[in-house]
């Protein structure tokens, strides 16, 4: 049919990051199934980090992300997946990607 | 005790779930599969010529049921055929479970033949997908398949299935328990109090159903919703069938090519109560402008709809059905005489237009003369494009599921396949299926499977030689370089559908066509009827891209 002229997307101008702590289940798929619906949405995630947490039938996945004005959109397309059991919202000033800084620099 | 291999375990889960009818095409990675299955007695499989096909049949047999329907397919190309119908499955929320086969475990990985990441592929188009590892997990992974796709917002679910799964014998003590649907979102009642409470105190509201009225199967408490606020209601294109088109209340479908007075109508509301829509473009044109003097009250199963594309005043996050029944007893009898006055003079002024009308060999009077001939018991599906939108604006819907068409995927060649799955899911009905010259080309080569299955299906080829809604955009938008867009060779067509044992009838050549029509239409059995059209007539009112509803062109 006909192509789509949206209005243009608002500019990024937001700095403020956020911390978003995910409880998942633990299987191959999972990481793909997040990390797509962020890719699709060309929404940038800035840091990434997944564990294993009590028997390994979960994990718990931490992301760093710009908090732009999609993010509540963003949030809600996540908890709709299957294997996301919750998600909780920090801020920037979380300490998990901070402690490793130090493997980075 | 029972000893299952994995293939049988799923066809015994499927038989479980009260599956019937399954749609597919075999290849070497299902085998084990198809073999399991021939020793079914209660599931029957229709052998579709294509893959996108056998995926557009289970779309027919659920869009008319609501329940959950299953298409299979083989590994690699098998898989990646069955994609576009998952895909348009998924924007317009069907429910469906897709059953793929892939190479052994141990080949996964190493580009064996056949091997395609389906797994991967379908992750952004599906609901959800699994990767089975062992036999044991299609006891969880089956039923889930089945409550994920009807539960809540309804969608397609894949299950792809490694060869060495299907064989992997193991012992069963117990079947599980078919699968149900989630219980529905807790219900904020003080949402609804409050949306009450805005019905009660607008002076122009308009109830704006979508296709979630359709699968919530909520159509009579709109209607009553409707008749009890005096709420003039307009429809998507998913909706339409809701409410009847003829209702006194019924102010038609919005958006891109719904009729002037519809658009101008929301223009003037003070008050917008959206009922399981999701404010897409093509129904909203230029969202900034959209009912722009309008509270929003939204209603939806999924909550990420509520607040994407508008800021809803009231959201409520619930099954339409709960949502209305508990709507309707707080909002008051109103007869709003000076609001539906007003909507009455602008539907006077501003109607929608239908030239030739009385013409069978026009556009619109083809339509009519079909409509005619037949009752609201007959199930109209479409393929995309000029015939869609006008058979949209022409055909009297006056029935939930009665109207099956590719909304927000848009897919040419939705129409055979699609219809056929609904006349294998509903045999007693008459199925019309309308199509183009250029979607019909798109999945063709069903006209075998429909010729085997003897479906009563008249399949209406409206064909102007062109991609029409192509042809029209360039002409209205692009200086009327008409590129691509024409066909140079125009086939035989009622020599194809014979070639593949299908009866046809020319209408170009009939003395009377509505005779003729009416006869082809009432006799059993699969039947195609083609009629030529003028390329040069064009669908209207069209909403320009990107422009405001108010700002129409044409109609």
């Amino acid at each position: 049919m006909i192509e789509q002229v949206a209005d243009p997307l608002p500019q990024a101008t937001a700095v403020a990051k956020v911390v978003l702590e995910l409880d998942v289940n633990n299987h191959p798929g999972v990481m793909s199934h997040i990390c797509n619906l962020f890719a699709r949405r060309a929404f940038n995630v800035e840091g990434i980090l997944c564990m294993p947490v009590s028997d390994g039938k979960r994990s718990r996945i931490w992301l760093l992300v710009f908090d732009d004005h999609r993010l509540e959109q963003m949030v809600r397309q996540v908890e709709k997946l299957e294997d996301v059991l919750n998600v909780r919202r920090h801020g920037a000033e979380h300490e998990v990607f901070e402690r490793l800084e130090g493997f980075f620099h | 005790m029972t000893q299952l291999t994995g293939a049988q375990l799923i066809v015994r889960l499927l038989e479980r779930q009260g599956v019937q009818t399954i749609a597919g095409l075999p290849g070497g990675a299902i085998l084990p599969f198809y073999d399991a299955l021939s020793a079914s007695s209660q599931i029957r499989h229709v052998l579709a010529r294509h893959e996108q096909g056998a995926g557009f049949m289970a779309q027919g047999m659920a869009r008319v049921s609501g329940v959950p329907q299953v298409c299979v397919a083989s590994s690699g190309p098998g898989a990646t055929n069955l994609v576009t119908a998952i895909a348009d499955a998924c924007l317009d929320s069907i429910p469906m479970v897709i059953i793929t086969g892939q190479v052994p475990q141990a080949m996964i990985g190493t580009d064996a033949f056949q091997e395609v990441d389906i797994y991967g592929i379908t992750v952004p188009i599906t609901k959800h997908n699994f990767l089975v590892r062992s036999a044991e997990e299609l006891l969880e992974v089956v039923p889930d398949a089945f409550r994920i796709a009807m539960s809540g917002r309804p969608g397609p679910v894949l299950i792809d299935v490694p060869k060495d799964v299907q064989n992997q014998l193991i012992e069963v003590q117990e079947l599980p328990p078919p699968a149900v649907a989630d219980l529905p979102p807790q219900l904020d009642l003080a949402a609804v109090e409050e949306a009450a409470r805005m019905i009660n105190e607008a002076v122009r509201p308009v109830l704006y159903l979508g296709g979630g009225v359709i699968h919530s199967g909520a159509s009579p408490l709109a209607v009553q919703l409707a008749e009890q606020g005096g709420l003039p209601t307009t429809m998507t294109l998913m909706a339409l069938g809701a409410m009847p088109v003829d209702h006194p209340l019924s102010v038609g479908m919005l958006g891109m090519h719904g009729a002037r007075y519809t658009n101008f109508v929301l223009e003037e509301a003070d008050l917008l109560i959206c009922v399981g829509a999701r404010f897409d473009d093509r129904a909203i044109g230029r969202a900034a402008q959209f009912c722009p003097n309008a509270k929003i009250v939204h209603i939806d199963v999924d909550r990420s709809e509520l607040h994407k594309i508008k800021n809803a005043h009231v959201a409520i996050h619930a099954d339409v059905t709960e949502a209305l029944e508990a709507l309707l007893p707080r909002v008051k009898a109103a007869l709003r005489t000076d609001w539906l006055a007003q909507v009455a003079d602008l539907k006077q002024r501003f109607p929608m237009q239908f030239p030739d009308i009385g013409d069978p060999r026009s556009h619109y009077g083809l339509i009519k003369a079909v409509a005619d001939a037949l009752d609201d018991e007959a199930v109209v599906a479409t393929d995309v494009g000029q015939h869609q939108m006008w058979v949209a604006q022409a055909y009297p819907f006056r029935r939930p599921r009665q109207w099956l068409t590719s909304g927000g995927l848009g897919t040419m060649g939705f129409g055979l396949p699609t219809a056929m799955g609904a006349a294998l899911a509903e045999p007693e009905r008459t199925v019309v299926c309308f199509t183009g010259d250029g979607s019909f080309k798109m999945n063709i080569q069903e006209l075998a499977t429909l010729a085997e299955e003897g479906l009563n299906l008249k399949i209406v080829l409206m064909n102007n030689n062109a991609l029409g809604l192509v042809y029209q955009q360039q002409a209205l938008f692009y200086g009327k370089r008409q590129f691509a867009s024409r066909y140079r060779v125009e086939p035989d067509f009622v020599k194809i559908a014979e070639g593949f044992g299908v009866p046809a009838l020319d209408l170009d050549q009939a003395d009377d066509p509505r005779a003729a029509l009416a006869k082809a239409l009432s006799e059993p059995g699969p039947c195609l009827i083609h009629a030529t059209i003028d390329r040069e007539q064009f669908v209207y009112p069209m909403v320009p891209p990107g422009a405001a509803n108010t700002e129409m062109i044409g109609g």
